[in-house]
């Protein structure tokens, strides 16, 4: 049990700012073929939650898994902190087999694991000091100890105003601050976070991302979250797995995952996002082949080098066709500049000919829709 | 009857109810609060979850419980004895309102305990929480709005169940209106002891209240 009651070896601290990818050897949390199986409510059938689950989330990043409501996501951060036990396969976190612990290494492990929940959890009894405290005392701790430990948290989650008032009395989102300020509390090395800005409104959706970002990268805290919003593994994210019907179907980098999605929950998943979807009127009158006289719909996208510059003009000059842009964007994925547009242009060979030349020659990443009038 | 005879009279029997009333629930509270936490966590999947155990110790409660408790009180006659010493007095009487309040509390505290949010348990478990302190510093501090108006609720029923014990030579001020307002035909007796017992249920009900709201923070404004 020492990996749990003595802090690890000192791991190389990320520099503020740059992107923490798997720093130290051991995976933060390793799931092994991870089975969850409940029985259902008429006692007699089985509901398959997890079917079967190999992922591993690195150390000091943001990672976040994605899917529908049912797909099998809560259930899987449960196992992360023994709240739920595998039917078969193991979670280890930090090399540790959270099901071979007893129930004493189980609750130092918890302590080691700090979790945010959608609904806050907040004990109405108790102030929002007392909230954050209460970790603590569970944990033990002198009320000197406590008191040290707690004020800083307050400031830090920006509720110095605020420690002698009760959860009934703050917003949603201040209520989100004290459930990270008591997560934090006991100095956890990973955070789980499960739907936390599911019950807030866009905008301090996006305060409480940016406080979980500056966490991650000031104090260097592995974030594992779970969600049903693109906008949140978009926003905070360097890396992203998605979870369909219990079963991990894509993972990788946000920005490779976002920007070429190859299973169709992602791009189903990511079709809610404004500017990737093609207004219907054009999506209805799109055909797989091209006949003569056609034009060609194509999405370019822009990535990198190839964000920052003026190629669309570039594009129309070469191209000596007219281009006509059907719809685009320009955003940013887990930090990274991202530009997708849609054009269409004649789908004469010569004009295509040139068009291919163009971009192999300025490593412009192209996806044919289709062809249509 | 003479005034001064009168109120020492309902002097007497105030304080024999409320010696009877105070011990009784104290006794029936210590022992039917974790009945009742036992309750309200022993079910399926739950915090103690022992469902057998869980169904026994409620069908237990449910006997005690719709046993009428004049018929109660005679019935325990031997255990009463066995206990106090003796069947008569008022120490005697403590025996079956106890008994007649511990799973009146139990259930009582079982319902207070349920309204706490199954999330506040989900994320005590996930700080590393014991059950132990999942149960005083979770499920008791977060119900105890619940709990105070349960026990409210329990005294003025030990109240009312105290005017019963006269059977067994209880005293107490249902004893005296029975005796002299009703027996001797003495009305002032009867109408003194009215308005001493909606007195008494009325100081303890305000008190519980006033203690369950400022215990309650779940509805302040800021």
């Amino acid at each position: 049990m020492d990996t749990l009651s003595d802090p690890p070896p000192v791991e190389p601290r990320a520099l503020p700012g740059a992107p923490v990818l798997g720093t130290a050897a051991t995976p933060m949390v390793a799931f092994r073929g991870v089975t969850k199986r409940f029985a259902d409510r008429a006692g007699q059938g089985e509901f398959v939650a997890l079917a079967g689950v190999d992922y591993t989330v690195p150390k000091g990043a943001i990672t976040g898994i994605i899917g529908r409501s049912g797909a099998g996501k809560s259930t899987l951060i449960r196992l992360v902190n023994g709240l739920e036990q595998p039917t078969s396969g193991s979670v280890l976190v930090d090399g540790v087999d959270v099901g071979a612990l007893d129930e004493t290494n189980l609750r130092g492990l918890r302590r080691k694991v700090g979790m945010i929940f959608q609904h806050f959890n907040l004990l109405s009894s108790r102030t929002v000091y007392g909230n954050i405290a209460l970790p603590l005392e569970i944990a033990g701790l002198s009320r000197a100890a406590i008191k040290a430990r707690v004020a800083p948290l307050i400031d830090l989650v920006g509720l110095s105003d605020k420690a002698g008032r009760y959860p009934a009395e703050l917003s949603g989102g201040q209520k989100q601050r004290v459930g990270i300020a008591r997560a934090l509390a006991t100095e956890p090395k990973l955070l789980l976070s499960d739907e936390a800005t599911s019950a807030l409104d866009p905008e301090t959706t996006q305060s409480i991302l940016d406080l979980l970002k500056t966490i991650n990268r000031d104090l260097g805290l592995t974030v594992l979250l779970i969600t049903h919003e693109m906008e949140v593994v978009k926003s905070i994210a360097s890396e992203v797995a998605v979870i369909d019907k219990g079963l991990i179907v894509e993972s990788g980098r946000t920005f490779d995952v976002f920007t070429r999605p190859r299973h169709e929950t992602t791009r189903a998943l990511l079709s809610g996002l404004p500017g990737t979807k093609l207004p219907d009127a054009i999506t209805r009158r799109l055909k797989a082949e091209g006949s003569p006289g056609d034009r060609i719909y194509t999405r370019l996208t822009f990535f990198g080098a190839t964000a920052e510059q003026p190629l669309i003009a570039r594009l129309m000059s070469e191209l000596g066709a007219e281009v006509n842009i059907i719809t685009g964007t320009i955003d940013e994925i887990a930090g990274e500049p991202y530009g997708s547009l849609v054009v269409s242009y004649s789908a004469d060979p010569a004009v295509l000919a040139r068009a291919e030349a163009f971009y192999a020659q300025t490593g412009l990443s192209t996806e044919v829709l289709g062809y249509g009038a | 009857m003479a005034p001064d005879m009168l109120l020492a009279l309902l002097w007497k029997a105030l304080v024999q109810t409320v010696h009877m009333v105070t011990v009784a629930g104290l006794i029936g509270t210590l022992i039917g609060l974790p009945i009742g936490v036992f309750l309200a966590n022993s079910g399926k999947g739950e915090l103690f979850a022992a469902p057998m155990v869980n169904r026994i110790v409620g069908l237990v409660v449910n006997a005690t419980r719709s046993t009428p408790f004049i018929i109660l009180v005679v019935a325990i006659i031997p255990f009463t004895r066995a206990i106090a010493g003796t069947s008569i007095g008022t120490s005697a009487a403590i025996v079956p309102l106890t008994l007649a309040t511990i799973p009146f509390v139990a259930r009582l505290i079982e319902a207070a305990i349920r309204e706490v949010d199954r999330g506040l348990i989900e994320a005590a478990r996930a700080m590393g929480a014991s059950r132990w302190q999942i149960v005083t510093k979770v499920l008791i501090a977060e119900a105890r709005p619940g709990i105070t108006l349960a026990l409210t609720l329990t005294l003025v029923s030990l109240i009312g169940y105290s005017a019963m014990v006269g059977a067994v030579g209880g005293g107490g001020l249902g004893d005296l209106g029975i005796r002299y307002g009703y027996q001797r035909f003495m009305p002032e007796v009867m109408a003194a002891v009215v308005v001493v017992l909606i007195l008494l249920v009325q100081a303890v009900q305000s008190a519980g209240d006033a203690l369950a709201r400022r215990f309650d923070k779940r509805n302040r404004q800021s």
